[in-house]
């Protein structure tokens, strides 16, 4: 009873103890800048995708800002000052020829995905779904594209659009995030490399799922994407992001902004399962996540949906946030966030309401484990002129083990009177007695706190879509129970 | 024997609860064990499934043969132990036909068969949830989530339908039940009594042996069996109450 004892002890400590299933490294030659950053960095960037004149002038305006500012430091995370000089700005796989067909992609590159569970093949085949693969930078292969089109719509790599749509481009980019917006847009402003560009026009609802797989790949290279939707008038599109990343020892930065428009009855769900290399065990390694996503409900009635499932990166900085402009827009934030081992994110969103009768839903489930730290973070603001704005907030938190933290910093700042604010917050653990009801079952503990954690974090799960949901409910047991038997 | 229990000895956190217990319970048998509030009742049930901070000082468990002391909760459950418990838990989220699944699946599993599909599984919740008359829609909510007092005892009667053990336990099954609901449970005990499988029937009262007559009937007191008789032991304890058997056994 003693050994079987110190064997039941051990169980939450096992299983919050996972290693990263993830780790390879995917062997394809790339072209890589000097390391550091300069501005002959920022040309050569420029340069090599031969940007016109206007995008290098934007970039060089917005490295200039960066070297005013100063890192940001208020938010619950610990880390090590970053030398911005030791990093390289920009990789790109050498093969760079047009591919007519998944034949001609490298094979090698198809073994990663196929590592991943991301079969092309199957996807282009089976589910409809678009993807834009972004490898190190450099968009590799755009499917369904003619499908796209006869809608009128434009889904490409960000370079791609530079190129073949620069006015839709030099428009939008930087209006929602802009270069002066914080010190990591402003460097993703200088050195973005790539990322997607989507477009619906008027009226085309999208009618498949568009989805973009980043990974992170060559050794210290930071990952500065840039992704862009534009969402006219009574138009919908549900856009996937997903990540994996191989495992690294050196920390990687990555720095991502995304910038969402959308106008009058128009709607745009944004959903995104991060599982960027965490770190080892003990700490050691892992991504910097530090990212600005943002989307302006310009339009009356229009919509933004952000549902995130994070359970990677060493750091997470991060809050997806909505601008309701538009009278009767609707900004909504799901987000389930998983830290274990040394895993620090600070996460959360901020609805900021303009218009009149606008309404937001923050639903927020935080899971800590390991000596972990997750902290929701999140600004409800109603403006003056925002009559009968109505928010709810949701904060729940979780905690495997004692030796985590779970934290909340919830802002609410209201200028108008008729404004109906709402917050709820719960701190929970899961019990010894939910555990050994379990395994009575004949569940054993591994799969006990997969099915429980999947049920505690149900409300946001659901808002993915199917095949997504499949891949997180997975993601969440994998980061959570792993290593165990 | 489907279980053996000799000379047990239980403490938590250094304090003896259980102080020599003795039980064998053959395929087929119903045993009730019985006693006053506190005196080691619940501990039992504990150690049989394992449950952890309950710790085996002396003696051993012998369940089909093997000594299972060292075995892991969810292994003697796919072994064939069931607990209905005394407070069954709530798990937000998981909805029962979900944890159904996920328990049967892993007994699948344990005995290295392939997943049930999904038919016959479905056939299957619907056969049992009529046997112990639970509303069909139960099913669909998360586990014993806002489930009533009731209605949580026929779902531990349930689940032991679905997972058809070798040795069930009743913890106090009773407790908390109306009449009507009383004679459900009973009902649903009564009609998974077999030649094959063995109940020990963990009560206060007499009055859930009305419905599920015992073969055997032990009292216990201060950590062991005190006194152990057929079924008229109950009535007997029921007339005279406790207060007979502390007075008796009192040190």
């Amino acid at each position: 009873m003693a050994k079987d004892k110190q064997n039941k002890n051990g169980v939450l400590e096992e299983v919050t103890s996972s290693e990263y299933k993830y780790g390879f490294v995917t062997d394809i030659e790339t072209e890589t800048a000097p390391m550091g950053l300069n501005e002959d960095i920022v040309r050569f960037i420029s340069a090599k995708k031969n940007e016109p004149e206007w995008l290098l002038e934007f970039r060089l305006i917005a490295f200039r800002h960066w070297l005013t500012l100063d890192e940001p430091n208020w938010a619950l995370i610990d880390y090590p000052p970053i030398n911005f000089q030791n990093i390289i700005y920009y990789a790109a796989p050498k093969k760079k020829k047009e591919l007519e067909s998944l034949d001609e992609v490298d094979p090698e590159l198809l073994d990663t995905f196929n590592k991943l569970g991301i079969s092309l093949e199957e996807q282009k085949m089976l589910s409809g779904v678009a993807v834009d693969v972004v490898m190190d930078s450099v968009s590799v292969k755009t499917t369904f594209q003619d499908t796209l089109a006869k809608h009128g719509i434009i889904f490409c790599s960000f370079s791609e659009a530079v190129q073949n749509h620069p006015d839709l481009v030099k428009k939008y980019m930087g209006s929602i995030v802009p270069y002066k917006d914080n010190y990591y847009a402003a460097l993703n402003s200088a050195v973005f490399s790539d990322g997607s560009f989507c477009f619906i026009p008027k009226g085309v609802r999208c009618p498949i799922e568009l989805s973009t797989y980043f990974r992170i790949n060559a050794a210290n290279t930071g990952q500065f994407e840039r992704t862009l939707i534009v969402a006219e008038a009574g138009s919908y599109v549900s856009y996937l992001e997903g990540c994996t990343a191989p495992q690294r020892d050196e920390n990687q930065l990555h720095a991502a902004i995304v910038e969402i428009l959308v106008m009058d009855d128009a709607e745009v769900k944004y959903s995104t399962v991060q599982n960027w290399y965490p770190g080892n065990k003990n700490g050691k390694g892992g991504v910097y996540n530090f990212v600005t996503k943002r989307g302006l409900c310009q339009g009356r009635n229009s919509k933004i949906s952000w549902t995130q499932v994070e359970t990677g990166s060493a750091i997470t900085w991060k809050y997806p946030s909505c601008i309701l402009k538009g009278d009767n827009s609707i900004g909504e934030f799901y987000s389930v966030a998983v830290t274990n081992n040394y895993q620090q994110a600070d996460t959360g969103t901020k609805m900021i309401h303009i218009g009149k009768n606008t309404k937001s839903t923050i639903i927020s489930k935080g899971i800590s484990a390991g000596k972990s730290n997750n902290s929701y973070r999140g600004l409800v603001r109603v403006s003056k002129n925002a009559d009968n704005a109505r928010n709810f907030s949701q904060c729940d938190s979780l905690l495997l083990g004692d030796q985590c933290g779970a934290h909340t910093f919830p802002y609410i700042k209201t200028a108008n009177p008729t404004a109906i604010v709402e917050h709820e917050a719960t701190t929970s653990k899961i019990s010894e007695d939910q555990l050994f009801y379990c395994q009575q079952r004949g569940i054993d503990s591994e799969k006990a706190i997969g099915l429980i954690v999947n049920g505690y974090a149900k409300e946001v799960l659901k808002q993915l879509p199917m095949e997504f949901a499949v891949e997180a409910q997975k993601l969440l047991a994998i980061t959570l129970e792993g290593s165990v038997g | 024997m489907l279980l053996n229990i000799k000379n047990l000895h239980v403490s938590i956190n250094g304090k003896e609860i259980l102080k020599g217990f003795n039980l064998g319970v053959n395929k087929g048998e119903v045993h009730a064990i019985m006693g006053p509030n506190g005196t080691g009742k619940s501990t039992l049930a504990a150690a049989i499934t394992g449950r952890e901070g309950y710790e085996i000082t002396k003696g051993e468990i012998i369940y089909k043969g093997k000594d299972i002391r060292d075995m892991a909760p969810d292994e003697r459950a796919n072994e064939g132990i069931f607990l209905s418990f005394q407070y069954p838990v709530e798990i937000p989220g998981v909805s029962m036909t979900n944890f159904m699944r996920t328990a049967l699946n892993a007994q699948r599993e344990y005995q290295k068969l392939p997943p049930i599909p999904a038919g016959e599984f479905l056939k299957k919740m619907e056969e049992k949830k009529q046997l112990v008359e639970i509303h069909a829609k139960l099913t669909n909510r998360s586990v014993n989530e806002g489930f009533s007092g009731g209605e949580k005892k026929k779902n531990e009667i349930f689940q032991m339908a679905m997972i058809e053990p070798q040795l069930a336990i009743l913890d106090e099954t009773d407790s908390g039940l109306d009449i009507d609901a009383l004679k459900v449970v009973a009902k649903g005990v009564n009609a998974l009594r077999s030649s094959e499988n063995g109940f020990v029937v963990i009560t206060h009262y007499q009055r859930l042996l009305d419905y599920i007559v015992p073969d055997f009937v032990h009292v216990m007191y201060d950590g062991r069996i005190v006194k152990s008789g057929g079924k008229g032991l109950a009535l007997e304890l029921e007339e005279k109450g406790y207060d007979w058997i502390k007075k008796e056994f009192e040190i």
